[in-house]
């Protein structure tokens, strides 16, 4: 288990080889805008620090970055696959190869394609772009430390089932136990849980590591995942995918034809049925948006309150040491309740996964 | 990145990584842990059932065994009172030959003394008359030293006699 914890931290430092200090040029990058003394920009702060980025942020020294450089993959049918380090962009142009990633207008943000004179292709002016971005590679990280904590876990239950857990196997085993006997038994009920079980480990697990490293603000963590609409999207699709796949004959009747419902909302216009199967999609759209918002909110309010201190600054530099206390007093006592929402969010997703589980499975009689 | 809009190669690499991760976790992880809980809960409740069982053996046997208990106690104080009553018959009995030995003897004594009283009576009569009769032989003798007055004495006695 130690190797694989080596095995990360190799790789982790291997994109540390190509560490990016970059000295910003132009007044365009948006970094470098919202840096600037005396033209604090709360928006572009704030949404910087929420949204997903090709490299890995970690300071800024006297108007140098330095971030850790990300795998930029991308495919175009007029250039086939590339892929490079996002350090390649640190150049007066931001251009790389015909791409360039894009500081301003309509593509703000995003890598497009350059044709030959250097403009942005107009045909596909957006390459295929599968890059491993900050929340990428947090994903990962989360992946592999679960990987190694519940192997490692698992492993010591292989061993010697009967003694008494101690150490990391002692840590979670109530966790474990709590998802099992307090979510998935309740919901799913006795006979069917232990199907779902992993699944729901796994999410709960996954939710609440990737919460928690969240509220690092340094480089292991501070990445925005659970607060990024398109990870909600694909745990909802699992929920999604399971439940409607494990769905039994009575879930799809009572969709059909909903018991209890007077027969003029069935027929002729089948308004029962509409509703039932939206139903089916807003579900998962729920557990999406529901997730999603707590996390996005909770790193937002917490920026916010840090951006108080600049904007007051902006405005009289006394203001900014006058609000300074109170801000940071309101972002501790954001960490701290955050801390409480990963759980709980984690939970809740999980919860009702769980349910839903349940629902379309349980059995009639 | 417009906040709402999900990027589609951060949805790829979610699902990708996360199906790889419920498939290892799956596997690796959460297969044995559950086993492991289960196996552990089974031991548990098992031992608990064994435990529960041989409490209330136990509990059967101390039943058992007061019951016992107050048995020979029972046949104890039985006994007991068997060899107290025993003990006093014997008492009572030794008494009583004790006494009646006692009384034997002090009869015995009795008679013996009584006995013994007579020979000595005898004996002092015996011997006082024998002295009377030696003094009187001698207070006779020199009395009747010369033969007239025996004559005179004997003459007397006859009279005497002839009178009875």
């Amino acid at each position: 288990m130690r190797r694989i914890g080596i095995l990360v931290l190799v790789l982790l430092f291997s994109f540390a080889s190509g560490w990016a200090t970059t000295h910003e040029l132009s007044d365009s990058g948006s970094v470098a805008a919202s840096h600037r003394p005396g033209k604090f920009n709360a928006t572009e702060f704030i949404f910087d620090h929420i949204g997903d980025s090709f490299e890995w942020h970690v300071l800024t020294v006297n108007h140098h970055h330095y971030s850790l450089p990300l795998p930029i993959i991308l495919y175009s049918s007029n250039k086939g696959f590339n892929v490079f380090l996002s350090s390649k962009f640190h150049n007066p142009t931001h251009s790389y190869k015909g791409f360039k990633l894009e500081t301003e207008g309509k593509y703000k943000g995003k890598i497009v394609e350059l044709d030959s004179d250097g403009n942005i292709n107009q045909l596909s002016p957006l390459p295929l772009n599968f890059s491993l971005t900050k929340n990428v590679v947090t994903i990962l990280f989360v992946c592999i430390i679960l990987c190694w904590i519940f192997i490692s876990i698992g492993n010591r239950y292989k061993m010697n089932p009967y003694v008494a857990p101690t150490g990391l196997q002692n840590l979670f085993e109530p966790i474990i136990l709590f998802v099992k006997n307090e979510i998935a038994i309740p919901s799913i009920g006795e006979r069917q849980y232990m199907r779902f079980m992993p699944f729901l480990l796994s999410v709960f697990f996954f939710i609440w590591f990737s919460n928690m490293l969240g509220l690092i603000p340094i480089l292991p963590g501070g990445a925005n995942v659970t607060g990024n609409i398109a990870v909600t999207m694909a745990l909802a699709l699992f929920t999604f995918v399971i439940v409607n796949i494990n769905g039994n004959k009575h879930y799809w009747k009572d969709i059909v034809n909903a018991p209890g419902v007077p027969w003029f909302l069935k027929f002729p216009i089948p308004i029962m049925p509409l509703v039932e199967l939206m139903g089916v999609f807003i579900k998962p759209f729920v557990l999406m948006v529901r997730l999603f918002a707590n996390i996005l909110a909770g790193h937002m309010v917490a920026i916010v309150f840090m951006s108080l201190i600049f904007i007051f600054a902006a405005m009289k530099f006394w203001l900014g040491y006058a609000a300074a206390p109170i801000s940071i007093l309101f972002s501790v006592f954001m960490s701290i309740l955050e801390l409480l929402v990963a759980l709980i969010q984690a939970y809740v997703f999980t919860l009702l996964s769980a349910i839903y589980i349940g629902m379309a499975t349980a059995e009639h009689h | 990145m417009g906040l709402v809009t999900p990027d589609y190669g951060l949805l790829f690499w979610m699902l990708l990584s996360f199906s790889i991760l419920l498939f290892i976790l799956k596997k690796f992880a959460w297969k044995p842990i559950l086993l492991g809980l289960k196996n552990r809960e089974d031991f548990i409740a098992k031992a608990l059932k064994q435990a529960e069982e041989a409490k209330a053996e136990l509990a059967k046997i101390q039943e058992k065994n007061l019951e016992l208990a107050e048995k020979a106690r029972i046949e104890r104080e039985k006994d007991f009172q068997e060899a107290k009553a025993f003990r006093e018959k014997l008492i009572d009995e030794a008494k009583e030959e004790a006494r009646l030995e006692a009384q034997k003897m002090i009869d015995k004594s009795r008679e013996l003394i009584r006995q013994e009283r007579d020979a000595a009576k005898k004996e002092l009569y015996q011997s006082v008359s024998a002295l009377a009769i030696n003094l009187s032989e001698k207070i006779l003798r020199k009395q009747f030293a010369d033969v007239d007055k025996q004559r005179e004495y004997v003459d007397e006695l006859i009279k005497e006699m002839s009178q009875n």
